[in-house]
Formats: C-alpha cells, sequence, structure tokens
C-alpha cells in the first residue's frame, strides 16, 4: 500500500559493499571539493570502532531507501551502511519473521500499528539523537504551527513513543521511550491537468464530478483510496465521518457503495496501484483529475505535461516514515546504528529529500546543503531565484516557478487526516472485492 | 537401483513442494489477527469466512470468465499457427525457423510486454489516432483499454506460445502418410483436420489448455493493470491479504485454489490421457 515508488532510480535489492580504501578516498574528494560545511558537522562522531567492520541494515520502500543515502553515509561514518529495498508485504514480512536481518527499519506509520506489538523494535532513547529538539513537532508533539494536527488515521503523534523500555506497547502521549526517529513525509492530494479542465477545482469533490466521467482516477489501494472518497464525500456535504481514520462498518460500506455507483457509471478511468501508473494516466491524457502523490505531479511536468498538485479547501491527506531500531541491536552495532540515526538528521539527508519534494524530520540542518533559493523554494513557498534540478541534477522546474501548496507551514497547517489502518480493515478489503467485481 | 533414479527429484519435490504446501494448509487452519500475528489453534474461521462471503463466488466467476476465452482463443490461434508450421511449410528448417520467431517476444519480459499495449491502445493511442484519422468515430474509443478487452488482449498476447509449442511438437509427430491415407479415402481438409490431426494432437492441445488455464488462474498484475484496476483475480485478493500479514485468509483462499486448479487439470486430463498418449 501506499507505494510512493520514485521512478526506478534503483532496484530491487540494493547492498552496497565499500572497502575502506574507498571509502578515505572519497572522504578525501570529498573535502577537495569543498564540502566543507559537511565536514564540520561531520566532526561530533565517534571514531571509536574505526577499525571495526560493521554493516548497519537500512531497510525500506523505494521511495525512501535511496542507494545514494547509503553510499553518502558510508562515505561520511566510519562503518558501512547498506539498503535493501522490498514492497510493503515484503516488509511487514521480514519485520515480523526475519527481524534480525534489519538493522534500521524505515516504514511507514500505520505499519507500527501491527508491528509494535509483535516486540520487533526496541525503544529509541531520545536523549541520544542529537537533534531530537529540532524534530518536526507534528510527530513530537502533536501541534504545528500552534495548531493541533489532526490524529484522524494514523497520525504521527499518535505511534511516536513506547509506554515503557519493553517497546511492545504504543503510548497514548509522549515519552522517553521513542519508536522511531521521524523520517520522511509528505501530504497528498489531487493532481489535476488545469488546461484541459478551464476552471479552478478547490475541493475534493470534484473528483466525484460527472463533468469528468471517464476522466478521472482513483487509487486501488484500499486504505489510502478509502480516505480520499472519505474527503470526497465530507466535501459534498453528503455525510461527516466521526474519524475518517478509522470508519465503522457501515461508514466503509457507504463510502465503498459510492465508488461502486461510480464505476457502474463508467466515472473511472483507472483505479491505478502504482506510482508510474499514476505518471503515465496524466501524461497519456487518459485522465484529467486523480488521486496523486505529490512527486508524480512533478513527474508528469518533467514529461512536458502540464499537470498541477492541486492545494484543496478541506485540506491534504498526510502520510510518513520513520525510522526504528530493530530490537537484536546491542553493543557496537547499537552504538553505530544510533550515529546512523544522528548522521541522518546532519544535513545532507535532509537537503537531498528535499530537492525531491519530500521532507525530512529534521529540516534545519538541511539548509547547510541547499542554496538559500533552493530552501526558499522547496520549504518556504516562494518564487525559484534560480532553476530547481533534482538531487541528479535533472531540471525539475525553471526558474520563477512556485511550489504548489505554498510553502511546508502552509501543506502541514492543513492536513486533515493520515494514511491508515483501520479496526475494520479485514471488512474493508471484503468491501473493495465487490468494487472489484461489480 | 531405482531409488538412485527417484531420489533426487523425490527429494526436491518433498523439500520444495510438499513441505510448503503442508505449512500453507497448518497456517490456512490458523486464526488471524491483524494487530498480534496468527495463533496457532485449529480454526475453522478462514474457510467460514471464505464460503460465506458471496464475493468469492463472483470473483472465481470472473477469473474463470478469462480463463475460458483466453483458453479459447489461444486454442484457435495456437493450432492454426502449429498446423501452418507443420503441414504448410515445407522446409523443416524455414518451420523451425519461423517457430523460433513466435519466441521472439519472449525475450523481453512479460511487464513490458504487456505495457506496451498501452500506448497502442489507449485513447490517444495508435488505434484510437487512426480511429479518429479515418473519420470512424469523433470521441477516441475508450473500451480498448482499462477494460476486459484489454485484459483478453494481453492474456492472449502472453500466454499463445504456450498452447504453439505443445501442440507443435503433437503434430510434427502425426506420421504424413496418414493425411496421405485421409485424402485418398477422400476426405477433404476440414475433414482431416478434425478426424485425423486434432485427435492424433491432443496431448499437445491438453498440455497446452493446461498450461493457459492454469496461467490466468494463478495471474494478479495483467488483469489488475490492463483493467486500470477494475477487475481483481483470485490471486490479487490474496495479496491484500498478504499485504497487512493476514496470512491465514490467504492460505485458505491459496488451497482452495489450489484444489480448483487441480480439478480443472484432472477434467482436462480425463478427456486425453497424456501418458497414455506420449507412451504411444
Amino acid at each position: 500500500m501506499g507505494d510512493h515508488t520514485k521512478k526506478s532510480k534503483d532496484s530491487a535489492a540494493m547492498t552496497k559493499p565499500a572497502g575502506l580504501t574507498r571509502r578515505t578516498l572519497l572522504k578525501g574528494t570529498a573535502a577537495a571539493t569543498g564540502l566543507v560545511a559537511g565536514s564540520a558537522a561531520m566532526g561530533g562522531f565517534p571514531t571509536i570502532w574505526a577499525q571495526e567492520d560493521i554493516t548497519i541494515n537500512h531497510s525500506g520502500m523505494s521511495y525512501s531507501t535511496l542507494i545514494q543515502i547509503a553510499e553518502k553515509a558510508t562515505e561520511d561514518l566510519p562503518f558501512t551502511v547498506e539498503m535493501s529495498v522490498t514492497d510493503h508485504a515484503g516488509m511487514l514480512n521480514r519485520l515480523t519473521t526475519q527481524s534480525d536481518s534489519i538493522d534500521v527499519a524505515d516504514i511507514e506509520l500505520w505499519m507500527r500499528v501491527i508491528t509494535v506489538p509483535r516486540g520487533v523494535y526496541q525503544a529509541i532513547d531520545p536523549a541520544k539523537i542529537k537533534h531530537w529538539d529540532k524534530t518536526t513537532s507534528i510527530y513530537r508533539e502533536g501541534q504545528f504551527a500552534g495548531n493541533q494536527v489532526s490524529r484522524q488515521g494514523v497520525s504521527p503523534y499518535e505511534v511516536t513513543y513506547f509506554t515503557d523500555g519493553d517497546a511492545k506497547e504504543i503510548a497514548d502521549g509522549e515519552s522517553d521511550y521513542a519508536t522511531m526517529i521521524p523520517g520522511v513525509f509528505n501530504a497528498d492530494t489531487l493532481g489535476i491537468q488545469p488546461q484541459a479542465i478551464g476552471r479552478p477545482i478547490n475541493n475534493w469533490h470534484e473528483l466525484f464530478n460527472d463533468e469528468f466521467n471517464g476522466r478521472a482516477a482513483g487509487m486501488d489501494i484500499p486504505p489510502i483510496m478509502i480516505m480520499d472518497a472519505a474527503m470526497c464525500i465530507e466535501s459534498t456535504g453528503e455525510y461527516k465521518y466521526a474519524d475518517k481514520g478509522n470508519m465503522t462498518k457501515d461508514e466503509i460500506s457507504m463510502t465503498v457503495d459510492r465508488l461502486i455507483d461510480l464505476k457502474k457509471k463508467g466515472h473511472w478511468r483507472a483505479l491505478w496501484g502504482t506510482f508510474d501508473q499514476s505518471v503515465q494516466l496524466m501524461v497519456s491524457g487518459e485522465v484529467v483529475i486523480e488521486s496523486m502523490w505529490s512527486p508524480a505531479v512533478t513527474a508528469v511536468r518533467a514529461q512536458g505535461v502540464p499537470c498541477v498538485y492541486q492545494p484543496l479547501e478541506e485540506g491534504y491527506r498526510g502520510w510518513g516514515n520513520g525510522l526504528s531500531l530493530m530490537r537484536h541491536l546491542e553493543g557496537k552495532r547499537l552504538g553505530a546504528a544510533y550515529d546512523y540515526l544522528n548522521w541522518y538528521y546532519s544535513g545532507w539527508m535532509g537537503a537531498f529529500i528535499a530537492k525531491q519534494g519530500y521532507y525530512l524530520g529534521v529540516a534545519e540542518t538541511a539548509k547547510n546543503y541547499m542554496k538559500p533559493y533552493e530552501w526558499d523554494y522547496w520549504y518556504e513557498g516562494k518564487a525559484a531565484e534560480g532553476d530547481i534540478n533534482d538531487p541528479y541534477g535533472t531540471n525539475m522546474e525553471k526558474a520563477g516557478h512556485v511550489r504548489d501548496g505554498g510553502s511546508f507551514v502552509d501543506r502541514f497547517s492543513k492536513i486533515a487526516c493520515w494514511n491508515t489502518l483501520m479496526d475494520n480493515h479485514q471488512f474493508l478489503l471484503k468491501k473493495w472485492a465487490e468494487l472489484q467485481t461489480a | 537401483m531405482r531409488i538412485f533414479q527417484v531420489g533426487p527429484f523425490s527429494l526436491a519435490l518433498l523439500l520444495f513442494f510438499l513441505v510448503p504446501l503442508g505449512v500453507l494448509l497448518v497456517v490456512s487452519f490458523f486464526e488471524s489477527d491483524m494487530i498480534f500475528g496468527m495463533r496457532a489453534t485449529f480454526s475453522l474461521e478462514s474457510y467460514v469466512e471464505l464460503f460465506t462471503t458471496w464475493n468469492t463466488l463472483w470473483l472465481y466467476l470472473s477469473t474463470l470468465k478469462f480463463a475460458a476465452i483466453v483458453w479459447a482463443i489461444t486454442l484457435l490461434v495456437g493450432f492454426t499457427i502449429a498446423y501452418f508450421l507443420v503441414f504448410h511449410v515445407r522446409s523443416l528448417l524455414i518451420a523451425i525457423g519461423l517457430f523460433l520467431l513466435c519466441t521472439v517476444p519472449f525475450w523481453t519480459s512479460n511487464i513490458i510486454r504487456m505495457i506496451s499495449w498501452i500506448p497502442l491502445l489507449g485513447k490517444q493511442g495508435l488505434i484510437n489516432q487512426a480511429v479518429i484519422g479515418l473519420g470512424i468515430s469523433d470521441e477516441p474509443v475508450a473500451w480498448l483499454l482499462f477494460s476486459d478487452f484489454a485484459v483478453v488482449v494481453s492474456y492472449v498476447h502472453l500466454f499463445t506460445l504456450f498452447m504453439i509449442v505443445p501442440i507443435f511438437n503433437s503434430m510434427a509427430r502425426i506420421d504424413k502418410t496418414l493425411i496421405e491415407a485421409a485424402r485418398d479415402a477422400g476426405a477433404g481438409r476440414l475433414r482431416t483436420v478434425w478426424e485425423v490431426i486434432v485427435p492424433l494432437s491432443r496431448s499437445g492441445i491438453a498440455l497446452g489448455s493446461i498450461f493457459v488455464i492454469v496461467l490466468v488462474m494463478g495471474d494478479f498484475f495483467v488483469v489488475k493493470v490492463m483493467s486500470g484496476g477494475q477487475r481483481a483475480s483470485v490471486v490479487s485478493n490474496i495479496f491484500e491479504d498478504i499485504n497487512v500479514l493476514l496470512y491465514p485468509p490467504a492460505a485458505a483462499s491459496s488451497v482452495f485454489l489450489l484444489i480448483v486448479v487441480v480439478l480443472i487439470v484432472m477434467g482436462v486430463l480425463r478427456v486425453v490421457d497424456i501418458r497414455k498418449q506420449l507412451a504411444g
């Protein structure tokens, strides 16, 4: 679910073997090319196990588990970091049946609901995370820009803390035992083709509008699409859910029936299952409006097709990841894992992920690794003073462009709900099968 | 010593087939709990759920419908191609060359071959450009893509070779003098095909049918992508369960699918005794 698959720059399984020679060499090069800021930031890392042969395995999904991160971390740190990419089902399977094969699990918020009770993680001590106080308050305090963050769906704050050091129960509120350090997160909304539509789109219910019969797409990912459908239904004013993120069976039936009615009318051109499919639907002109993930909109534009990630009055559906430490880690390996988490927040990673349109748990340190206008574009919502390139150097937007949805604060002040895993998930799957046989 | 002949294969069969199958069967009787994982108890919960849900029936009907349509088309196309290669191409060398040509699409992956239909069948695809360009219609034809039609087209494209190969193999072993005898006895071409060639290609037809039906019954990807996520198959439903660690219902569903597929295969084998055919 929610496979925010970045266009495959990565292969199914990526492991980076690294020798000390190459590492030292790269370190030298990095210094030579003038990444002085970086080296300075690196200064605080202990090097007592410099000669140890430690490998930290970071496992996660394709959009955040990128080989470049492991390469850079291995270059900066005195041990090796390797990446394993898997899909959601594979990740859950590994977490529960071969948790020893993972050191750092980079997983989505809702996955914690079903993995924490199985006792596969250990508590993270916030005191050992140098920038803990700079991590986003969305996760840490459940507050953002002076407001309570929506608790509909699996909100970050709800799964950030364990009750105690036993790390088998999620706490209601803050504690000294963190389940994770906040990782990559973002907000999703509708993607539209403004020229084909020719009028402003401001509400979620437009996705259900007959005007787009046969030219609209949703997702074939039940727990996420049900939320978008709920946003649409609330937007029409027909029904108000007590908690969109945890519906009653009746609410699930009503919501999916609505999708079935639309399907029977031929409303859905397609219900997509992967990131690439959502991009292709727009690029090939099959649809003009669809549920979309932010980087997918960028990918459509990169192919020369005008497409807007449309902010809507009712707000966004948020999603997020976090990095957890697996229970089996101890001693030097545990120390190395903490060093990796601290490295993750030291700035390079923040900049790398921000330039792809996502946000990271700690934003501030990324400033050292971005040009001021890049920061202003990605975080402040200002018009780009220069061309905006992705971290691989490919041009994404020309100078003058303003990011859809505006600044980070604008976007995240309007999160209406979060990707979820409902108590009635099994019932949802049953109902979803009806949608597909209808 | 016979044991040395069958030993290694039996061992492989045991380790890689029977043991996993046993695990599957055992897990299908466990109790599932999304939050805490499955409980190793004996429970019929998953089966009860499976057989009391109307959707199970609709899913099987939908999958069987695809299997039947695709079977009929691949059989017709596969038989025709094999017939042409064996009885119309006089040079064996050219026949083998043409046969190899049939395998060319298989040099790329299934996914590429399937996805390559999308730019052809889409609203702005080649076919619709032609339709609009020739003035046949003003509106693009929408049912070409993300429809049952698209699913069938992909299946036929992907699986016809599995029909061609066994039928080609059976036909190649038919004694050509039988055809001459049929002709001498006054049979026309169609009658010869129906009364001589079809019966003698039975084992190939049976094998090909098994391949195609099993492949369609076990698919979840083609049906998802080509129907634009608006059709499910039995397997795609199993996949949704696995996505949230609901292994017992997934296992129960798999066990039932296995039984259905085995019954179909047994049905085919009842009509055609492949062992006897191959031995003969």
